[in-house]
């Protein structure tokens, strides 16, 4: 159970300090100030120990948070509830700064007096948390007892996300498809590691209290139909499914149905939502290649040819590309000449830093540089690490498709028809890296 | 030093540096360091020169990257250009690069040593210093091998700046103390040594540092520097505070100088010419006069200045320890800063009297101040000083005052902190041994520490009660009547429960006439408290159980009831349950006679049965112990305590006792053979474990423990090759307290030290041991001729305030130096006739200490160092060897023979060589081993 809570500014003082526990002392914020944030060494494990006392901490911008505790806690369930208290301030106030903690604080103070209860974790619900407690504060509508009644009833109810009641001229929906694809290829083209984490995320605005079916081109799904032999065209749909290696769902998806039928249904919160969470490591479309050259001309002069290659439907464009060639600490001097986008030496990061635009799908482009290198004393060899790059697709890499998306309402009287839907998908880079 | 003139500030750095403090993140600060080093790294790259001004700000950019914690693998070249500089400014910046940065590139090495070498020739006088600053910061062995030669020669011409001078003796002696080998004595230490005449106050303060510090390790080169000293200290302590100008420090003059005079002094003895003698006594007269003096200023600097340069004098008084009149006034003085309300005097204080009990001129003077201490010990608020006053109470303790010491410390115990009651428990025990007069004073007193702070008495202390009371009829009775007043106490310790169940098993019957005391009511009492203790306990009450069953018939069946139970015969302790089963057995089944005889009153315990003679036997088995080697061991033992014992109210003792040897009897059983009983002292035997040299012990190993007692441990390992030898000494603490001013002395006797035996240390020991800690030290050893004494190894440190000195033989001994020789059985007859003249033969009859075993006597023989030749000689019982013994005069040729004779348990031992001297001491060594 957490103990305590603190949030710090990158200087190490204390914005928001909430102790929970008695086994946890106003010390404990200034050792983690002295072994973390301050220390010598940087430290790069979350979790941290001293004196008995474990600390958890996250980084969000400069802004420190770190759970406290002395007990024997679930460490995943810690960080699951800092993210959680990340998301609900990101939504109360949006960015995390220490401007915004500063002028939040008292807001700040009655939220985690709301999600945590003497360190136990509580409803983080944004949705529900947003329907009692209110930036307005005493400044806002006094709540009758009748909506407060009903907020209770709602909170601790069995749909504690959703209210009743609630009315939308236009059903509207908004899907999107996010993921982010991580590679680490070998200088020969190897692939050595990949894998795509991808989420669903969605925007409902449906009056009442719609039930919802999610389908895609699970695997699984896909398979099963096939031998039941009720799809229409069992021999594309084989190809084009997924195969997805684990998953987690938003509290409002009904598990037990999930594993029984593998299928997706759920009551929507209103609003903004996370809906799924998945991770693919199988046949991931890889929508950059990076060919490497890099020459050593005597022990002052290094040269560097970049090749990168789009491999994606020339109908799509690729945007916000950018790699980042690594060049060797003592480096004086860098000549680039690139065919498309700008490409620029920066002293202060230690690497050349390509950007272009725009790209097309099937195409090729080229940079190459001349690194002059002054010698130096030490004998220690360049470790040439990896090049990096960062894109933004327009198509999901792992190949996931939105099948269909059904909303039901028996009450109110409208179809699923009537629903206005949208569907995008966004493939972004993560740690997507090519060794030289 | 040239002023940095205004326009010379510059103004890049300035604004990098701000740019770093602006930083907001650890992040942001590495990329801008990240881009400065880009930056300038291409201007080092540029093709056009750099100019000077440049040169030296980029360098400086460098520096500051450095300190800021990165690593910098660039421009150590543009700084080595900027030693040649003509600019003061830029010279100093390459120097201050070099002296931070410098790494063991071997070409830049060179070129830094010119640039220094250019410098120090120069008659430029900053360039020089800057030169000299460069070399004492680097002090590196390549810099000491470049440069020792050259810094004497500056230090000493007659030409040489004073302020160059100053900073030559500093830098030489920086090089002297990292690698002392490279720094050669020569002509020039006579001249150092009139330095001290120097008119400049500086030289003379920096000459003095230098000359300390050599005089240590060649204290005889340097001795003309003490009646200089003297004469110096003499000028300066008369002077008016207003004649040293500059060097007078709140109106005190030149402190740092009169202290530094001061511990030089106390590098040698009080010095023989009586005019130097009567000189310097009077400078420590006027300096303790001067502390009478009321002050010429409120300012703290006064005091602190004057006071440094009174304590300094106290202790070369105290070094000295050869004027009374003068003891007794730094005692009166220190007894003055008692009462002082500064805590560091007091501090100070306390601690320089601790060393001034020690001395036998002034005990009585220190005694006086019994009252303060005391009162100190009580009310400090820092524990440091109670530490100290503690210390100090128990070097001033002796026979007129202990009673009261110790009562006071017993009553300190109760509020101690935790951090020294081991300590002080400690102490206690050991005054209340080592002073008793009374024996019911003394069993009050250490139940008394039982019952304040049990947990921090070792077993040894409550043995020892139990030795005393046992011993000593006469306290007997009163010792049963106090435990059984001490165990009625609702909560006791366990010791206590210990000490009483064997004192009432052993002498219940004593005040069981009581009503109060009878012996169920004993009985009771003890088994009330059985449920609460540990096993070991346990089993020691049971034995005083059975003990009742014999002394009092009467509680036999309760008794029995109580062994019968399950919980006794049942116990899942092995120990606990056999007891049970065997003492039930044995009350019910044996008749009162042999229950009387079985359960018999213990025999006393053996009186100054010493533990070295307990040792002993423990390591050679039971009866083995020859006369000769215990007579050596005493003598040692004497030789070791001789300042203890003299006196028999010095302080100057170790101060852990250590009865555990003794012990052997209480756990054996039967009492070994012992020498008679003295009736008059307690058995004091806080000594004991000081030592029996192990010299002995390796004449057939190289490796082991030399020494052990309580406080230290000396582990010896040794290598031998022809005539050279190496020996690492291994120092450990076995306290938990540290070692101070550990210092470590070899001095070969008599004529080994002319030619004999060359000893050379290295490795100089920290002054200081921490607790648990060890630290190694090593002497190479090389023979030059053959030699009969061993050198000594002498160990002096402060150990919670008192003094230790301990001497040991080091187990050099002239068979280290064999070379084995294989020979035939032919040739070695041949040889055996050749050195057939009487004096070159030794041979010794003599009875064996030890079991006749073969290859007992192979592997010691082996030991030796000598070839064990196989099937030479006729009869196969006999053992010959043949070795050659390398010093570095010439070789001795050796050949043994050695002929037991089993019926007898006799030896008889024959020895011949080319040299006499050396049959004969081989024959002694050897005889002693068998």
């Amino acid at each position: 159970m957490i103990g305590g809570l603190f949030i710090y500014n990158h200087k190490g003082e204390v914005l928001i300090s909430r102790v929970y526990r008695d086994d946890i002392g106003r010390n404990a914020v200034d050792a983690f100030r002295v072994n973390v944030i301050h220390a010598r060494q940087q430290v790069r494990s979350p979790v941290t120990n001293i004196a008995r006392t474990s600390f958890f901490h996250i980084k969000r911008s400069n802004i420190w948070l770190a759970a406290v505790t002395k007990q024997n806690v679930n460490a995943a369930m810690v960080f699951e509830f800092l993210y959680k208290m990340c998301d609900v301030m990101t939504a109360y106030f949006g960015k995390i700064s220490e401007e915004n903690i500063k002028n939040n604080f008292v807001l700040i103070y009655e939220l985690l007096d709301e999600i945590l209860d003497f360190g136990y974790p509580q409803n983080s619900e944004t949705g529900a948390l947003k329907t009692f407690i209110t930036q307005q504060g005493i400044k806002g509508q006094p709540q009758t007892k009748e909506e407060q009644s009903q907020i209770t009833s709602q909170v601790t109810g069995q749909i504690g996300w959703r209210r009743e009641g609630i009315k939308y001229r236009r059903n509207e929906l908004f899907l999107d498809v996010l993921e982010s694809v991580n590679l680490l290829m070998s200088p020969q083209g190897q692939v050595l590691s990949a894998h795509v984490s991808g989420r669903v995320v969605m925007k409902s605005y449906l009056s009442g209290m719609p039930e919802c079916k999610f389908g895609m081109n699970d695997k699984i799904v896909i398979d099963k139909q096939g031998k039941g032999g009720t799809t229409d065209d069992p021999g594309k749909s084989g190809k084009q499914s997924i195969a997805i290696d684990d998953c987690t769902f938003h509290q409002c998806v009904r598990l037990s149905k999930f594993d029984s039928e593998r299928s997706i249904s759920f009551i929507p919160p209103d609003g903004e939502y996370e809906l799924m969470r998945y991770r693919t490591t199988k046949d991931i479309i890889l929508p950059f290649r990076v060919i490497p050259l890099v020459r050593e001309v005597g022990r002052t002069k290094l040269e560097v040819k970049v090749v990168i290659k789009s491999n994606f439907k020339p109908s799509l464009l690729a945007q916000k590309i950018e790699v980042r060639i690594p060049t060797p600490l003592n480096t004086s001097g860098v000549q680039v000449i690139c065919m498309k986008g700008k490409a620029k030496y920066k002293a202060s990061e230690n690497a050349i830093v390509w950007k272009i635009k725009r790209m097309a799908g099937m195409k090729e482009s080229q940079i190459s540089a001349e690194i002059e290198l002054l010698p130096t004393n030490d004998k220690k060899k360049w470790a040439r690490p990896p090049i990096s790059m960062n894109f933004e697709v327009p198509f999901a890499p792992s190949g996931l498709k939105v099948r269909y998306l059904k909303v039901f309402e028996s009450k109110l009287n409208y179809s699923d028809h009537d629903v206005i839907k949208w569907v995008r998908y966004i493939g972004r880079s993560g740690i997507y890296e090519t060794r030289c | 030093m040239p002023a940095v003139s205004k326009g010379d500030g510059m103004r890049g750095l300035a604004v990098f540096i701000s740019d770093i403090r602006n930083c907001k993140s650890k992040e942001a600060e590495i990329k801008r360091i990240n881009k400065e080093l880009a930056n300038i790294r291409s201007k080092f790259k540029g093709d056009k020169a750099l100019d000077g001004y440049s040169k030296k700000k980029y360098v400086c950019k460098l520096l500051f990257i450095f300190l800021l914690g990165h690593d910098i693998d660039f421009g150590h070249m543009e700084a080595v250009n900027l030693l040649s500089s003509n600019k003061y400014t830029e010279k100093q910046i390459g120097y201050l690069f070099i002296s931070v940065l410098v790494n063991s590139n071997s070409e830049l090495i060179r070129l830094i040593n010119n640039a220094i070498k250019n410098d120090l020739s120069s008659r430029n006088p900053t360039f020089m210093c800057l030169a000299l600053h460069c070399i004492a910061n680097v002090g590196s062995r390549e810099m000491a091998e470049a440069f020792a030669g050259e810094i004497p020669r500056i230090l000493v011409a007659g030409d040489t700046m004073d302020s160059v001078k100053q900073s030559a003796a500093l830098c030489l002696l920086r090089l002297y103390k990292t690698s002392p080998d490279l720094v050669l004595m020569g002509e020039w230490t006579s001249r150092v040594v009139h330095l001290l005449n120097d008119q400049h106050m500086g030289v003379v303060t920096a000459a003095i540092s230098l000359i300390t510090c050599l005089s240590q390790k060649n204290p005889d080169e340097f001795k003309t520097c003490v009646s200089l000293a003297v004469s110096r200290l003499s000028r300066i302590v008369s002077s008016a505070s207003t004649d040293l100008q500059d060097y007078t420090y709140y109106f005190v003059p030149a402190p740092w100088l009169s202290c530094k005079l001061l511990r030089l002094l106390q590098c040698y003895p009080p010095p023989e010419d009586g005019a130097v003698k009567g000189r310097l006594v009077e400078c420590l007269e006027t300096i303790l006069n001067k502390a009478q003096e009321p002050p010429k200023s409120k300012k703290v600097q006064h005091s602190n200045a004057k006071n440094a340069i009174l304590f300094e004098a106290i202790s070369l008084i105290i070094h000295y320890d050869s004027e009374p009149n003068l003891l007794v006034r730094a005692c009166n003085q220190l007894g003055q800063f008692l009462q002082h309300r500064e805590t560091n005097l007091r501090y100070l204080a306390l601690e320089s009297m601790c060393t001034l009990a020690s001395s036998e001129f002034s005990h009585e003077a220190v005694k006086t101040h019994i009252e303060t201490v005391i009162n100190a010990l009580k009310t400090e608020r820092d524990v440091s000083v109670r530490q100290r006053a503690a210390d100090l109470l128990y070097a001033m303790c002796d026979r007129s005052n202990a009673k009261q010491i110790v009562a006071e410390m017993l009553s300190y115990l109760e509020t101690a902190d935790y951090s020294i009651r081991e300590e002080m428990v400690l102490k206690v025990a050991i005054l209340a041994e080592k002073y008793a007069v009374d024996y019911s004073w003394y069993v009050d007193t250490i139940l008394n520490l039982i019952r304040i702070a049990g947990d921090y008495v070792s077993e040894e202390v409550w043995y020892r009660v139990i030795q005393i009371v046992i011993n000593r009829d006469d306290v007997q009775g009163y010792a049963a009547k106090t435990v059984f007043e001490a165990l009625q106490a609702p909560a006791c310790h366990e010791n206590m429960v210990k000490v009483g169940g064997y004192i009432l098993g052993e002498f219940g019957n004593l005040i069981a006439g009581d009503p109060r005391s009878s012996p169920l009511v004993q009985f009771n009492l003890l088994h009330s408290k059985f449920h609460l203790c540990s096993v070991p306990t346990r089993a020691l009450l049971l034995s005083a159980y059975i003990k009742f069953i014999n002394l009092f018939p009467e509680t036999k069946s309760t008794i029995q009831e109580v062994l019968r139970s399950d919980s006794q015969i049942r116990n899942s302790d092995v120990e606990l349950q056999q007891r049970a089963v065997e003492y039930l057995k044995l009350s019910s089944i044996a008749s009162t006679d042999v229950l009387a005889t079985v359960l018999e009153e213990m025999p006393p315990f053996p009186e100054r049965e010493s533990s070295i003679l307990a040792k002993l036997k423990k390591k050679k088995g039971p009866g083995a112990v020859s006369v000769n080697e215990l007579e050596e061991g005493k003598r040692e033992g004497g030789e070791l305590n001789g300042g203890g014992e003299r006196g028999g109210d010095s302080s100057a003792i170790a101060s852990t006792p250590s009865p555990s040897a003794d012990l052997l009897g209480l756990r054996a059983g039967p009492p070994v053979t012992a020498a008679a009983p003295s009736a008059g002292s307690l058995l004091v035997d806080v000594f004991s474990e000081a030592g029996r040299s192990g010299a002995l012990r390796f004449v057939c190993k190289n490796n082991g423990v030399l020494f052990e007692n309580q406080l230290l441990q000396i582990g010896i390992k040794s290598e031998y090759r022809q005539n050279l030898g190496r020996m690492y000494l291994f120092y450990g603490n076995k306290t938990s307290v540290q070692f101070v001013t550990f210092t470590t002395t070899v001095t070969c006797p008599g004529e080994l030290q002319s030619h004999i035996l060359h000893i050379h240390t290295w490795n100089s020991l920290e002054p200081l041991i921490e607790g648990g800690a060890q630290v190694q030290q090593v002497i190479n050893i090389e023979c030059l001729t053959d030699f009969s004494d061993a050198p000594l190894l002498n160990i002096k440190f402060r150990y919670g305030g008192a003094l230790q000195n301990l001497t040991l033989k080091l187990p050099v001994t002239i068979n280290k130096f064999f070379q084995p020789t294989e020979m035939a059985s032919h040739d070695f007859f041949q040889r055996w006739k050749q050195l057939s003249l009487p004096q070159q033969e030794a041979q010794k009859i003599f009875k064996a200490n030890h079991a006749m075993d073969t290859e007992v006597l192979k592997a010691k023989l082996l030991g030796l160092g000598m070839a064990l030749l196989e099937n030479v000689d006729p009869n196969p019982e006999n053992f010959v060897c043949a070795g050659v013994i390398q010093t570095k005069a010439q070789q001795v040729g050796s050949l043994l023979r050695l002929e037991p004779n089993a019926q007898a348990q006799m030896y008889r031992l024959t020895v011949r060589s080319s040299k006499d001297t050396v049959s004969k001491r081989l024959c002694e060594l050897l005889a002693e081993q068998f």
